[in-house]
This record gives C-alpha cells, structure tokens and sequence, in this order.
C-alpha cells in the first residue's frame, strides 16, 4: 500500500530511515514503519510556528508522545547588532540595543548606558532625576513585556481570553511610552549621560492613573488564571528545573526566582538608586511553570509599587536636570516630541542657525564624531524582565566602541529547554518554551 | 596602532568624518598594585591559598573602574575555573558566558576570551581573561565547569573562531552552518557579503561606501 512521494519520501541517512509526513499519507507512513522495529519520531517544530515565541525551531525525538530529546536551533533573527554599534558613536550605540530584545527596550539600553558611564567614569555624576525616570521606565517596561509573556504563555496553552487582557493592560503602558518618549518600543529614550529628554507635562498625573486601572485590571487574569484547575493541570510540575540546575545552566530571572532562590540584582546589587525603592523579591519553590506564572503575576504589583514610589521622587526633584553636566558629553538641546516621534527641539535650531555659530560647531561635532570614551573594559548588568542583562564593553579611547557584547538572558535561558522538556509529553514543551519567555530578537541579536 | 582618516570613501577634502584622524591604540594596562582594595584582595589571597600554582596560572591581575580581571594562562584556564568554582571560601557557582574581543595589533594574542564570573554565595564578581594566538586559536572548554557555557562557547567560536577543546558539540549557532568566516573579526569587514535579493545583487555595504 505503499505509494511513493516525490516530497515526503523515505531516505537512508547515516543515522537511520527517516519519514516525512506531509499530511495526508499517514496511513501508509504507519503502515510503512510498522514493518520495521524502531519507533522513533523526529519532530522539527518551528521555525515558523505559532507556539515557539517567535523564529525558534525546536528538534523534537520522540517516543510516543514522550521526548526523548529536545534540541533547539537559534539563529533566524541574528541581525550582527554588535558588530553593527563598532561603526557607529557610543551614542548611536543606544538606538542599536534598543531593537535587541525588543520587549525589554528600556532594559537594554540601561545596561548599555550604565556601561558607558561606568567607562567614562560618570557612573556617580547622573543627575538623580534622570535615574528616577530610568527606574519609573524600567518597571513600567517590566509590566509590558510580563504582559507578554503572560499572554502569549496562556494562548499558546489554549487559553484565549488572559490574552485579550493582558494586550489591554499593555496597551496603556505603551501609551504612557509614547507620551514619555515619542515612541512605543524601540524608543532609545536612556542616553549615556542621562535621559534623552524630560517627563513632558502633566506625565506623572498620568502615569499614576495609570497605575491606578492597571491594578484593578490585573484582578481580571489573577480571577482566570490564579487557581484554575485546567490552568493548574498544564502547568504544575511542568518544566522542571531545580536550583543546582538554574545555577549550573547560568540562568537568572523569574525561572531562577521560581526555584527559590530569592536572586534579582535590583536588591543584590543596585543599580540607578534601586536600594531607595521598597519592594519584595517574589519567589516560588515549584520550580515548575505554574511558578514562574505566579511569580510574574505577584512582580506586576511590585513593579506597581515601584513606580508609586518613583512618582512620589519625580514630583519632589521637577525641574532638575535629566543629563549630566558635562558638556562634553551631554548634547546641547534638549530633544522634543513630534509627531513622528523625538527630534530637535525647535528653539535650540534657532538658536544654532541664527545665532550662535560656536554653539552650531560644538553640536555639530558631538553629534557626528561623538565623545571620546577612555580605553579599558567594564561590565554592568541590569535585572530584565528574563534575567540579568550584562553588558560587556570594550573600549580603545575612540569615539566608537572597540566591542560590544550582550549577555542576553532570553540566550542563556534557553539553554535549559533539554533540561526542561526531556522526558515530559509533546504538548507540555510549549509551556516550559513559554515559562522560559525567550525573545528572539534578544537570544540572536 | 590603528588610524582612521576620513569616512564613506571621501578623501582630498576637509575631514568631517568624525575620525578626525584619531590615532586609536589598544590599551595596555599593566599588572595592578596591591592593595587592590574592595574584596578583590581578599580573591586573590584565597585564590593563591587554594590554588599553588598560582603564579605560574596568573599572567596579571587589573583593577580598573571597581572590577578584578584575572589573565589565565591558557593552559591553566581549566584548574583555575575549578578551583575558583569549588572553593568554599571563592564559591563563583555562575559564569555568565564567554565573549571574545578580536585584536589584531596585539601580537601572538589576537583572540581574547573574557569569562565574567559571579558568586552568589559572596554576591561578588571577577572577570577571567585568557588571549590565544590568532594561528593556534585553541582554548580549553569549560561546560564541564559551567554547562551554561555551553552555547555561549558555540557563539565565540562562531564570530571569532576561537576552537573550544572539550566541547561537546562547537558548531555554530547564531550563522548557518555553512558560513565562511567569523563575522565579528576586526578583519572581517561590515556586512562582508553582497545581499541577493529576488535576482538582483546589491553590493556589501563594506563595498557601498568604506567603515574604516
């Protein structure tokens, strides 16, 4: 009965036969392996698949519908962003980073910024104002990206609804980032030095109603999600990775938190002010995917709580300065927010072309040749919605960098998909994907 | 070592490049002194106790900017992230990768391996580095010590063509599999490939207009 395919054909290979299904032929697939003994399936999942967070391509060798291994394959998306930021100034270095995990923006180009600063040694000359406002925009991006996560999580698991919600609550975060900085991702809105601009007016008012229906709204996904037997039965036990594990495997963020360990650098190692904030580090002891969803839940609140507190300090310090005052570094204007996003402001373009020619030279030449940064190497690292982003940038005393390396959490965490789905069901390695959150754009960069 | 005139190709005319013939040497930090200060003596001290070999291992120690980099010998890397793992008194449980730095002016050690090390245990951190000569680039793996290393060690050897020794599988991981040569070299130009685009053929950018 069998009859031969011309695109889903069986081939000899150093390993093995091997069967392709193309839909359609299972009944003389079936028939055909049945005459021989083995009975091990290749599944190639991705990389174009609706379940995988975007272009990862899971190798699946099954047993049944047990995985005997996992592997996965990276690399669709590697758009050479370091090699990219070695031509460009330290500061255009910033618009770079931005679009390497494109749902944490604001984490990347703070760990990029703190890296520049701590080479140029400025690290204690950031004007307290601008730190407060990297803080507001860091939990306020946390909230985002958790959004996504736990959207995208629930829906590749089946459940529709906790996704509606939470792209509603991300929306309104989106919306205070584009009133912030012009734009709702990508926004290289940190600067070295500072922040690219203010708060604009009547933002704080706004981002505290803000807060004010995001906590209310959260009460939705909690109510469909928190306790839900089905929801349960997918993920508990689920995913499994230990503490010996997450350590051996390097991995840091929310699925290191879910194994115990209380580990978040905004309390180990504070970074932007992060010891005058007062919030709880939240951790699970399952280290299964149920919690690691409960820990992101229960870090919304306390993002919340963080952004509450930096509201109270930017009403305090209105009015100081957001960039360093080294006019050296800093750039002369302030830049403003367009209709098409930031760009020059127009008074300081008066100024320049009517009349100042000294201060036209001195914009001129910061902006196309940049600051010099003196040579050496650092590292700094910021505590992202998936881990620790750390930043590792050499510099050679040019107004370039000499190498910029990301360590991406999203890249290291996804080392421990083996570790996770071998042994479990076929339908359970889409929830420990998910529960990892990698983002693509992040993992290849 | 290296001097950049001009940019996109222009010469002959005033120079608005940026550059402005900035003459860029890689720096070269000597051994620093003691006292290091912060707990970086206090590593060193439990590193030299725990590990005899010490001497022989660390080519230079460098605290700059409030971090402890440790040059290992090559051939002493794998004792030495050992030693650094296991001590009770050192603990570095995680290593957060390793990344390569290309510098082709520094001779007989092009390839620069940096592994940043954190212990949990301490909450301190300290950087290994390790340089390979760009004609025998071999480099003994370490995801025996850290198998999170694992892909990070697969990445440096693909962008820089540094041979990890050990590794259970270097293949590459961000470039397909067939790729030609290791883009994050400083010899390997920006772009470095014409891109093919529905028949037509668009010059690499390195062709376009020169980065140099």
């Amino acid at each position: 009965m069998t009859t031969r395919d011309s695109y889903a054909s069986a081939t000899d290979t150093t390993e093995g036969r091997v069967y392709s299904v193309t839909g359609g032929d299972w009944d003389s697939l079936v028939t055909e392996i049945g005459q021989t003994k083995e009975e091990r399936v290749v599944v190639n999942m991705g990389p174009q698949h609706p379940s995988t967070h975007g272009v990862l391509r899971l190798v699946l060798e099954l047993e049944g519908e047990t995985i005997t291994e996992a592997r996965a394959g990276i690399g669709y998306l590697h758009t050479g962003i370091e090699k990219n930021t070695e031509y460009r100034t330290w500061t255009q270095g910033v618009t770079f980073v931005t679009r390497m995990d494109y749902l944490a923006p604001i984490f990347n180009e703070t760990a990029y910024c703190l890296g520049v600063e701590k080479l140029l040694g400025i690290t204690n000359d950031i004007p307290e104002r601008a730190s407060e406002i990297r803080v507001l925009m860091m939990e306020l991006n946390r909230i985002s990206s958790h959004m996504v996560a736990l959207g995208t999580g629930a829906l590749e698991l089946g459940a529709l609804s906790p996704m509606i919600f939470a792209f509603r609550e991300r929306e309104k975060v989106l919306d205070v980032f584009e009133m912030v900085s012009g734009l709702r991702m990508n926004m290289a809105y940190v600067r070295p030095g500072g922040v690219a601009q203010d708060l604009p007016k009547g933002a704080v008012a706004k981002i505290r109603e803000t807060v004010k229906e995001l906590r209310h709204n959260f009460k939705d996904n909690e109510k469909l999600l928190v306790g839900n037997t089905i929801w349960m039965m997918r993920t508990k036990g689920i995913g499994y990775l230990d503490l010996a594990g997450c350590i051996t495997l390097g991995i840091t963020g929310p699925v290191l938190r879910s194994a115990g360990m209380p580990w978040d650098l905004r309390k180990t190692d504070p970074y932007c002010g992060y010891e005058n904030y007062d919030f709880d580090v939240v951790t699970t002891d399952t280290c299964d995917v149920y919690g690691r969803f409960l820990i992101r839940m229960q870090e919304l609140e306390q993002s919340l709580r963080i952004i509450e507190q930096a509201c109270d300090k930017l009403d305090k310090s209105e009015g100081q300065p957001v960039m360093v005052a080294d006019k050296k570094i800093a750039w002369p204007s302030q830049l403003s927010v367009g209709s098409d996003g930031m760009g020059n402001s127009l008074e300081h373009i008066r100024e320049i072309m009517g009349t100042s020619m000294e201060s036209l030279i001195h914009h001129f030449k910061l902006v196309t040749e940049g600051f010099r940064v003196p040579a050496g190497q650092v590292y700094a690292a910021v505590e992202s919605p998936r881990g620790e982003t750390g930043v590792h940038l050499v510099s050679d005393g040019g107004t370039r960098p000499y190498r910029v390396h990301f360590r991406e959490p999203s890249f290291n965490n996804l080392q421990a998909t083996s570790a996770m789905a071998e042994g479990g069901m076929i339908a359970d390695v889409i929830g420990a994907v998910a529960s990892i959150d990698p983002v693509m754009g992040g993992v290849d960069r | 070592m290296s001097e950049n005139i001009g940019m996109f190709g222009a010469s002959g005319s005033g120079d608005t490049s940026g550059f402005g013939g900035l003459v860029r040497s890689a720096a070269n930090f000597g051994s620093s002194e003691r006292p290091y200060g912060s707990y970086f003596d206090e590593v060193t001290d439990e590193l030299e106790r725990a590990y005899p070999e010490f001497s022989d291992a660390i080519e230079k120690v460098i605290v700059d900017r409030g971090e402890l980099t440790l040059h290992v010998k090559r051939e002493r890397l794998f004792e030495t992230a050992m030693k650094l793992r296991d001590t009770q008194s050192l603990r570095f449980e995680v290593c957060l990768g390793v990344n390569g730095v290309h510098y082709p002016e520094d001779k007989n050690r092009e390839l620069h391996a940096v592994y940043p090390l954190l212990s949990m245990t301490h909450n301190r951190r300290i950087r290994l580095e390790v340089s390979v000569p760009d004609s025998d680039p071999h480099l003994p793996s370490l995801v025996e010590v850290w198998a999170g290393n694992n892909w990070h060690e697969r990445e440096t050897w693909d962008m820089f063509g540094i041979i990890f020794d050990g590794h259970p599988g270097l293949t590459r991981i961000l470039m397909p599999d067939d790729w030609p040569g290791h883009p994050q070299r400083k010899d390997y130009p920006l772009g470095g490939i014409p891109i093919e685009y529905k028949g037509a053929t668009v010059p690499a950018p390195s062709e376009r207009r020169s980065y140099r």
